[in-house]
């Protein structure tokens, strides 16, 4: 099954979609874009795997073990940290929309309406 | 837009756009086959380089670490952003912290949490200074450990010790460490220019492999983001526990 990862990846983005759009509550809304947002690293890890290689930390076996892409997982890193300061800022959004609306579900957001 | 339209544009299009994901995945290398460059050559290259043994910590806080500095950065403007969000407004007034229903007497919590809650604050202060001072040599590193630390103040929440979690984190302090925290890596940056060096140079003496004092510049940027994103945590933390506790409509009060 070499294809398992990229498919996970796949379902994580279009469930956590899916979530976004049927969404009657903001924090479930915050929640799905946090998942929408984890395909991505299950996307970025798979790409750098390499069949039977150890993670590349050297602190404890030889410099020419085989390891995995280290790169990938700084990014994984860096998106990590984007993601939660995202879902700081989207709850702090949500908790001024309910002082205001009085209210936490998207469709009785009446005058922020498009 | 109806809710029931909005799904079945959602059902239709979602499908276009798995069919075109799947697409695209496929044409990646098969899992378990990975050809990129970059991650050969830093595996076989990087410990000897940056003497570093820990390379995803080689590669976020030197190879790539203009980067790593501009996503401090992000980390600090969302802090900045939530704690303009999070205002007391023209009609809000402080109160003294208490539950939000009228009346209601929040229960003390167990003995059991209250023991292994505060038993457990000073083991997560030394894990988390760990974690972040051998970022370089281990699994960790300054963004991890700094998020370690910031969970001590929420133990003592936890153990109903709203107060004393205000008094061991007060604003004004963490504002100052979030400060410290955030210039620490450009100074670190600016030091390897005014020694003669691009900006962000690994320019301090390497050390030997797998010490505590080596690899250069990367423990002093890890301490630093460490310092960072543990302020940054415990300030957003601190803002969402103001709201439901301390600030108040004075038209819920009529």
């Amino acid at each position: 099954m070499s294809f398992l990862p990229y498919a996970v990846s796949v379902w994580l983005f279009l469930v956590g979609l899916y979530g976004i759009v049927s969404s009657r509550n903001l924090i479930h809304l915050i929640i799905c874009l946090a998942v929408v947002q984890s395909s991505t690293y299950v996307l970025l890890l798979a790409i750098g795997y390499r069949t039977g290689a150890g993670a590349p930390v050297f602190a404890a076996v030889p410099l020419t073990t085989p390891a995995v892409d280290p790169v990938v997982q700084a990014l994984t890193l860096t998106d990590v940290v984007v993601e939660s300061t995202v879902v700081a800022l989207l709850l702090a959004i949500a908790v001024q929309a309910h002082k205001r609306f009085g209210t936490l579900d998207p469709e009785e957001l009446r005058s922020i309406r498009g | 837009m109806s809710r029931r339209i909005r799904l079945i544009l959602f059902l239709v299009s979602g499908a276009g756009f798995a069919a075109l994901l799947v697409w695209g995945e496929l044409g990646l290398p098969p899992f378990g086959r990975y050809q990129g460059p970059y991650g050969t050559i830093l595996d076989s290259v990087a410990v000897l380089q940056r003497h570093a043994t820990d390379v995803v910590a080689s590669v976020t806080f030197d190879y790539r670490g203009f980067d790593t500095l501009q996503e401090e950065y992000i980390l600090f403007a969302a802090v900045a952003a939530v704690t303009l969000l999070l205002r007391a407004e023209r009609d809000e007034s402080w109160q003294p912290p208490s539950d939000e229903a009228a009346g209601r007497i929040v229960a003390r919590p167990s003995d059991a949490i209250w023991l292994i809650g505060l038993s457990s604050v000073a083991p997560v202060v030394l894990l988390g200074i760990y974690v972040v001072t051998h970022g370089h040599l281990t699994p960790g590193g300054g963004f991890q450990g700094g998020v370690i630390l910031a969970t001590a103040p929420m133990l003592i929440y936890l153990v109903g010790e709203y107060r004393t979690m205000r008094a061991v984190s007060p604003t004004s302090l963490v504002e100052v460490a979030e400060a410290v925290g955030a210039a620490g890596f450009v100074v670190v940056g600016l030091a390897a220019m005014i020694a003669g060096a691009a900006f962000l140079t690994n320019f301090l003496p390497l050390g030997r492999i797998g010490s505590l004092a080596s690899a250069g510049t990367l423990p002093l940027i890890e301490v630093s983001v460490g310092l960072e994103v543990a302020a940054g945590f415990m300030l957003i933390l601190s803002e969402f526990f103001e709201q439901t506790l301390e600030l108040r409509h004075r038209r819920a009060r009529e």
